[in-house]
């Protein structure tokens, strides 16, 4: 939108889109990859890396990608070649679409979908599909017991994460993201949709495979999952879509409840710097219950679904449809 | 087999029958168990044990622990060393409770000899060995919490094992394998300043045990994990020989330091602390109360320690034990050990059979897992408080 005022040309814009958008996606997971290290280690009574960079070890994740970058890239023999290799690449792509829809402030956004909501969510799941492959193709036991988690996993924790976005459409009255942001003007959506926002979050949390719903790569249980086989880049990618996922799904939290770019109290900080700081603070709450909680079990985790989120999804759509009713 | 049974059952085929479908029972349908290994070289046994396990799915039918990737043939170099060069053998088996090790073999060769240990030594190795158990405890609270998947009590365990290991360091020259005991008494007094410490680091370690507490004694993930979960009852461990904390999980009110005691034990209060259902949750919680007990074994020592020799004036420099076998029992950190000594009058044992607490901890693993899922086998495991070198000596 804003590119659209300086610039005319089809190929152009779409060419400076698709840089911003990637390079939003290969930096926000490093900043949040870092702010991980250095809170989960400040909150356990360590430094975290000191060294990378000079200062409190800033470069230390680009030192890591650099790393991963040059580990030899081992495919096993019993490996199933191609879908080894899909995998990655099936599990990163999403996310990068995801950032596609996600506005950062008025005019700040790539693509304004009519049904970016729905686009955006529906994206997200095909992420595990990336993990089955991952699972299947590593021929290791390990892999497949947690990429079959995974998926149990993801088939319990869309439909919360859908229905709990399904009540900020209605409230909205669009699917599109920027129109969601622009509806809360006047209140963030978290004040009516708290019920709504908690649903969200945890689902997100289940989705994104981070504690306390880490079944699907339980490091003391069954190794790393569906990661096990893989080293160097294609390990990196998995790592770089976890934390883009955390972004991403921060990203949709903070347009959905948090009312995006609109600001509180303190006038004149840039809009997109809002929405930063606002995925920077669901970020770091995710990073802060990975310091605290243990894991489910994965049976705890599906009761948890289907007996709580899912009627508490569907009790809090009714409510705000009698809410738009009543009050419109 | 079957699967062609079943499809001609679903697809009868004839026209206007209709479709007839078929729920498959329980064991009609074939499904295959996988057997998988956890172990020797898997994150969450701590060393090299290994576990043979057989998985329909994710429950557990049978699970088999495979020992020996340690085995050092303890007892077998002991035949060849004297006492002084044993005692710094018997600090490595499990090398979490190196101290309470080599009390063990010292006091076994003192009652041999019919050896009198100055007041001061023997205090001061209560000392030791209470502080040496909380090193131990420690280590578990927080390799149990990273194993249930919550990260920081382990860096927790870590900032409080430092300040103790600091402590023990002062007087014995040794972080993990401290060598501090000689058969007669110790090999050096404490250094000035060194009881003053040790008070101080009691208020500090009492003040951050709260620490664990509130991250996982009252955390409701951790009790959904493990309550309830790996239940023993008190007799199957009697049957098992089990000891120690998981023996005391169980309601068994069993501690060498209470019915037999050694050293000064019987000199000091405390309490052994119980379970009421023998799950994992009691197992961690009994751990927990043994740190508080131990805390207060060692601020009673303080007030006791009295002054004297640490050594009898006189000590021969080859210790020869005179002909005959004796037994004797020790609290280890983890459980009962025993130390059995048979002795022809040599300045080396005929024989040192010892009895550690993690072998038979380890061996009621194929009574606790059958029947459980693959994460409950995580907090089962980490619950028996093993150390593998303990395992297989």
């Amino acid at each position: 939108m804003i590119l659209e005022r300086y610039f005319s040309n089809v190929w152009a814009l779409f060419g400076l889109k698709l840089g911003a958008v990637l390079i939003f996606f290969l930096t926000a997971p490093l900043v949040i990859g870092y702010v991980e290290h250095k809170v989960l280690a400040h909150m356990q009574a360590r430094l975290g890396p000191m060294e990378a960079g000079r200062f409190h070890g800033w470069a230390q994740l680009i030192a890591d990608g650099v790393k991963f970058i040059q580990k030899e890239d081992i495919t096993p023999s019993a490996a199933d070649k191609w879908v080894f290799v899909m995998a990655p690449i099936l599990v990163i792509v999403p996310v990068i679409l995801i950032f596609v829809v996600i506005p950062f402030g008025p005019g700040y956004w790539a693509v304004n979908l009519d049904l970016g909501l729905f686009f955006a969510l529906a994206i997200s799941a095909i992420g595990v599909i990336g993990m089955l492959m991952a699972g299947w193709a590593s021929a290791n036991k390990f892999s497949l017991i947690g990429a079959i988690r995974g998926a149990a996993q993801l088939i319990a924790y869309e439909l919360p994460l859908v229905l709990a976005a399904a009540a900020v459409a209605m409230q909205a009255g669009t699917l599109s993201l920027v129109g969601i942001v622009e509806a809360q003007t006047s209140y963030w959506y978290v004040l009516p949709q708290f019920v709504g926002f908690g649903i969200f979050v945890t689902a997100s949390l289940a989705e994104l495979s981070r504690p306390p719903f880490d079944m699907p790569i339980a490091d003391s249980e069954i190794i790393f999952g569906h990661m096990t086989e893989y080293t160097g880049i294609k390990f990196g990618l998995f790592l770089l879509s976890e934390y883009a996922g955390i972004v991403a799904l921060s990203g949709l939290a903070t347009v959905m409840y948090l009312g995006g770019w609109h600001s509180i109290l303190i006038p004149g900080i840039p809009a997109p710097l809002w929405t930063l700081a606002k995925i920077g603070a669901i970020s770091f709450l995710v990073i802060w219950l990975r310091a605290t909680y243990p894991r489910l079990r994965e049976d705890q985790l599906q009761k948890m679904a289907w007996k709580y989120l899912i009627p508490f999804a569907l009790i809090n759509i009714l409510l705000t449809g009698v809410f738009k009713v009543v009050f419109k | 087999m079957a699967m062609t049974e079943e499809r001609s059952a679903m697809f009868p085929g004839g026209p206007g029958e209709g479709m007839e479908i078929i729920v498959a029972g329980k064991g009609d349908l074939a499904t295959e168990e996988m057997v998988l290994n956890i172990g020797p070289q898997h994150p969450s046994t701590h060393g090299v044990l290994r576990v043979v396990i057989t998985l329909d799915g994710e429950l557990i039918t049978a699970a088999e622990p495979v020992i020996g990737y340690m085995h050092r043939g303890f007892e077998k170099l002991a035949e060849a060393r004297d006492y002084r060069q044993i005692i710094a053998l018997v600090n490595r088996h499990d090398w979490l409770s190196a101290f309470g090790n080599e009390v063990g073999v010292a006091l076994i060769v003192e009652k041999m000899l019919g050896l009198e240990v100055p007041p001061r030594a023997t205090w001061i190795r209560m000392l030791m060995a209470e502080w040496n158990r909380i090193l131990n405890h420690l280590m578990f609270l927080g390799s149990y919490g990273l194993e249930l998947g919550a990260m920081t009590p382990m860096f927790y365990a870590f900032r409080e094992r430092e300040e103790i290991q600091a402590l023990m360091e002062a007087a014995t020259g040794g972080r993990l394998h401290f060598t501090y005991c000689r058969p007669g008494g110790l090999k050096d007094d404490l250094p000035k300043g060194f009881l003053q410490h040790s008070q101080k680091l009691v208020k500090l370690t009492r003040h951050r045990l709260l620490d664990y507490a509130g991250l996982l004694l009252g955390n409701e993930i951790f009790k959904k994990r493990t309550v309830g979960v790996g239940v023993l009852p008190g007799d199957v461990a009697k049957d098992y020989g089990v000891t120690g904390p998981i023996l005391q999980a169980s309601g068994v009110a069993e501690d060498s330091r209470l019915t037999e005691p050694y050293l000064f034990y019987d000199q000091v209060e405390f309490d052994v602390p119980t379970g009421s259902n023998g799950d994992s949750f009691d197992r961690f919680h009994v751990l927990y109360q043994r740190i508080e007990q131990s805390l207060r074994i060692i601020e009673q020592i303080h007030d006791k320690i009295p002054a004297g020799p640490i050594i009898p004036g006189k000590m021969p420099k080859t210790i020869k034990v005179p002909e005959g076998n004796y037994y004797l029992r020790t609290e280890n950190s983890l459980g009962e050990c025993g130390y059995y000594l048979v002795s022809t009058g040599d300045k080396r044992p005929w024989r040192m059979k010892m009895r550690t607490p993690s072998f038979n901890n380890v061996s009621m693993i194929p009574y606790l897992l059958p029947g459980i899922l693959v994460p409950d086998l995580i907090a089962v495991l980490g619950s028996v408080f093993f150390v593998v070198g303990d395992v297989d000596r």
